[in-house]
């Protein structure tokens, strides 16, 4: 069987398996359809998060990004990780306790008010949708490279797929099939990072392999340090970024993991509050295999395609070359003419130019694995995709059928709003399909948003509302906007407004627009705390809330009233 | 039976105690040991790993792991011990 084949074999037999489980999981009620029923057991919740975390940018691209960043890439592995830490102490066990099913939910009734409701739905929509966007586009993209197909294709199989199992499926549907795409994807992640491991260092733990020896006595990370410092580009093991930024950006991204409202919701579908402490445990367990794995591919790539290409005879490269040449990954042009490659800090003068995905694509044949291993991380990658896809999208179509239409029109029948709600969730999968063949061009761009007004909307109006019994209606909203509006102005202002400007020596403070979302927290918390001492108490029903939300003791199920 | 209010009061306290030990843990271990300290940290070797940058790309993460999980065994504690558990 060819490449192709083993592909194509691969990648239909994990969305049967996907499909199978939507018709064998589909939902019945409104609580099925937004939080599984409640009855989640922590492990299945533990690897649903952990699926419904990591996105296309995490298989595919972050091992690429930390071997072209070197540590300034640690902010990625420990501002997506440390959120986890945040969410299990912080929040999800009282949200939890709390027991309804959405993040507006808790932000309405804990503020008594549904314009802070209404603040909320419009942050979990503009969050959950620059983010589903990337999604689609990374299906298409998939499909492109491995399969030969459009990438307009590719989008409109994905949005089919999860489609199916979305609509039909509702929390209940997605929750089992996370559980399945994360055994595909971490199984597609680690068999290549394994075998390259061994190949190098002879350490079949890559987590180790990184710190081994790629000669006797020659430890990987120096030999790289050594062979890029002679190239003339920084120490792979010591950044550019500046400390201040580091610590900001890791901040935002550590506190805007906490504030997404996808991740948050899946704890609503455990039984107990323990059980959401301990699956928030399980979470990070199943993503920190990959992210503990991720800097191990990115160093062990960035030395094998330095090896196999740096002053390299141009016609003498290994076949795996040639072969990403053809996709554009790897573009190779002999601009002083000698036949062979030079690899430089100075892009005039740089002669090979590596995208980022590289490092995961490309693993099984720099390792010469067999073909089957390269359509296992296709269908990984898709894998990763789709489930995140599928999580943001249940969170948009419980936002309009719940938060929205439900809050203003009470009296509704069960069936008829989970019809409201399928009817979202259709709406929100082809609009997302719409921006995934037509990506705005700013995609990347847009990431920075969702982290940041995560971070600086949702994250201190929650954390204030369980620990504070002081923070009220008018805090809360004016925190929120001032959060949101800082935010979106400053990352607008350097992303679109005057991109030519969005360097170190403009930015406030040194703090670029990825790390702004720990400032606008801050303005948040501040404005939350002034404007409620100045205003109010929260009434003495809402003072029992919070008491009670405290205590795990009769949490019982999620549910309606 | 629902516990009374200054047991509840206890309880959280204990619970704020705990935060604060494992959040004070958190940040030593990530923005200290990973972005603060990562050179002084980076002339200490384990194996082919400079300390520091072991820290920011596996250490960090591992002792997430270790906070989450004692912070799960040490409530569960906690609840039983003020009889506010589940079951």
């Amino acid at each position: 069987m060819d490449l192709l084949a083993w592909t194509y074999l691969l990648v239909g037999l994990s969305f049967a398996l996907y499909l199978g489980i939507a018709i064998w999981s589909r939902a019945g009620s409104t609580e099925e359809f937004y939080i599984a029923g409640g009855g989640v057991s922590p492990l299945a919740n533990g690897l649903a998060t952990a699926a419904d975390w990591m996105s296309a940018a995490s298989f595919m691209s972050m091992a690429g990004i930390i071997s072209f960043s070197g540590y300034d890439g640690s902010v990625y592995l420990m501002g997506w990780t440390g959120g986890y830490v945040l969410l299990a102490l912080l929040l999800a066990p009282y949200l939890r306790k709390f027991g309804k099913f959405t993040v507006p939910d808790f932000v309405g009734d804990r503020y008594y008010s549904n314009k802070a409701r209404v603040v909320a739905v419009i942050c979990a929509l503009f969050i959950s949708f620059t983010y589903v966007a990337g999604q689609m586009r990374g299906v298409g993209i998939v499909f492109s490279r491995y399969l030969e197909l459009p990438i307009e294709w590719g989008v409109v199989i994905g949005m089919a797929i999860v489609f199916f199992y979305a609509v039909l499926g509702g929390m209940k549907g997605i929750t089992y099939t996370q559980v399945a795409q994360y055994c595909v994807l971490i199984f597609a992640y680690m068999v290549p990072a394994i075998f390259i491991s061994m190949q190098l260092t002879g350490n079949p733990i890559p987590q180790l392999g990184l710190g081994g020896d790629v000669a006797e006595g020659v430890p990987l990370l120096d030999k790289l340090d050594g062979v890029l410092g002679d190239l003339g580009f920084a120490d792979y093991t010591s950044g550019k970024k500046s400390i201040p930024d580091l610590f900001m950006i890791t901040l935002a991204l550590m506190v805007g993991t906490a504030g997404l409202p996808h991740v948050i919701v899946r704890f609503f579908t455990v039984p107990k509050v323990k059980d959401a402490r301990l699956s928030a445990g399980y979470a990070l367990a199943f993503i920190a295999i990959l992210y503990t794995t991720a800097p191990a591919v990115a160093a062990f790539g960035m030395y094998n395609i330095i090896k196999s290409t740096s002053e390299k005879p141009i016609d003498q490269l290994p076949e795996w070359v040639q072969n990403w040449q053809k996709t554009n990954l790897i573009q190779i042009e002999d601009k002083n003419g000698d036949g062979k490659v030079q690899y430089l800090p100075d892009p005039a003068s740089n002669e090979l130019k590596i995208d980022k995905d590289i490092m995961v694509l490309a693993g099984p044949e720099i390792a010469q694995l067999p073909d089957w291993v390269v359509g296992l991380v296709a269908a990984g990658a898709m894998a990763a995709a789709l489930s995140t896809a599928a999580g943001l999208l249940l969170v948009i179509s419980t936002s309009i059928s719940r938060d929205l239409f439900k809050t203003f029109r009470p009296d509704i029948s069960d069936k008829k709003e989970l019809r409201i709600a399928r009817l979202s969730a259709a709406g929100a999968v082809i609009l997302a399909g719409y921006f995934g063949i037509n990506p705005p061009g700013f995609v990347a761009e847009v990431v920075a948003f969702a982290f940041g007004l995560a971070a600086s909307s949702f994250f201190p109006v929650i954390l204030l509302g369980i620990f504070s019994t002081r923070a009220n209606k008018e805090g809360a909203i004016a925190g929120m906007l001032t959060g949101l509006v800082f935010t979106i102005s400053y990352i607008s202002y350097f992303k679109f407004v005057h991109p030519e400007l969005n360097t170190a020596e403009h930015w406030w403070g040194g703090i670029s627009p990825e790390g702004i979302g720990s400032i606008g927290m801050g303005l948040n918390f501040l404005v939350c705390f002034a404007v409620s001492w100045f205003t109010p108490p929260p009434p003495s029903h809402v003072q029992k809330l919070i008491q009670d939300i405290r205590i795990p003791k009769g949490a019982g199920k999620a549910s309606d009233h | 039976m629902s516990p009374s209010p200054s047991k509840m009061e206890q309880y959280w306290k204990k619970n704020l105690q705990t935060l604060a030990i494992l959040l004070f843990i958190w940040f030593i271990v990530s923005f200290g040991c990973g972005i603060l300290w990562v050179e002084e940290l980076n002339t200490i070797r384990i194996g082919g790993f400079k300390l520091g940058f072991w820290f920011a790309q596996q250490g960090a993460i591992y002792a997430f792991l270790v906070l989450i999980f004692i912070y799960v065994i040490r409530m569960n504690k906690l609840d039983k011990e003020f009889n506010v558990n589940e079951d």
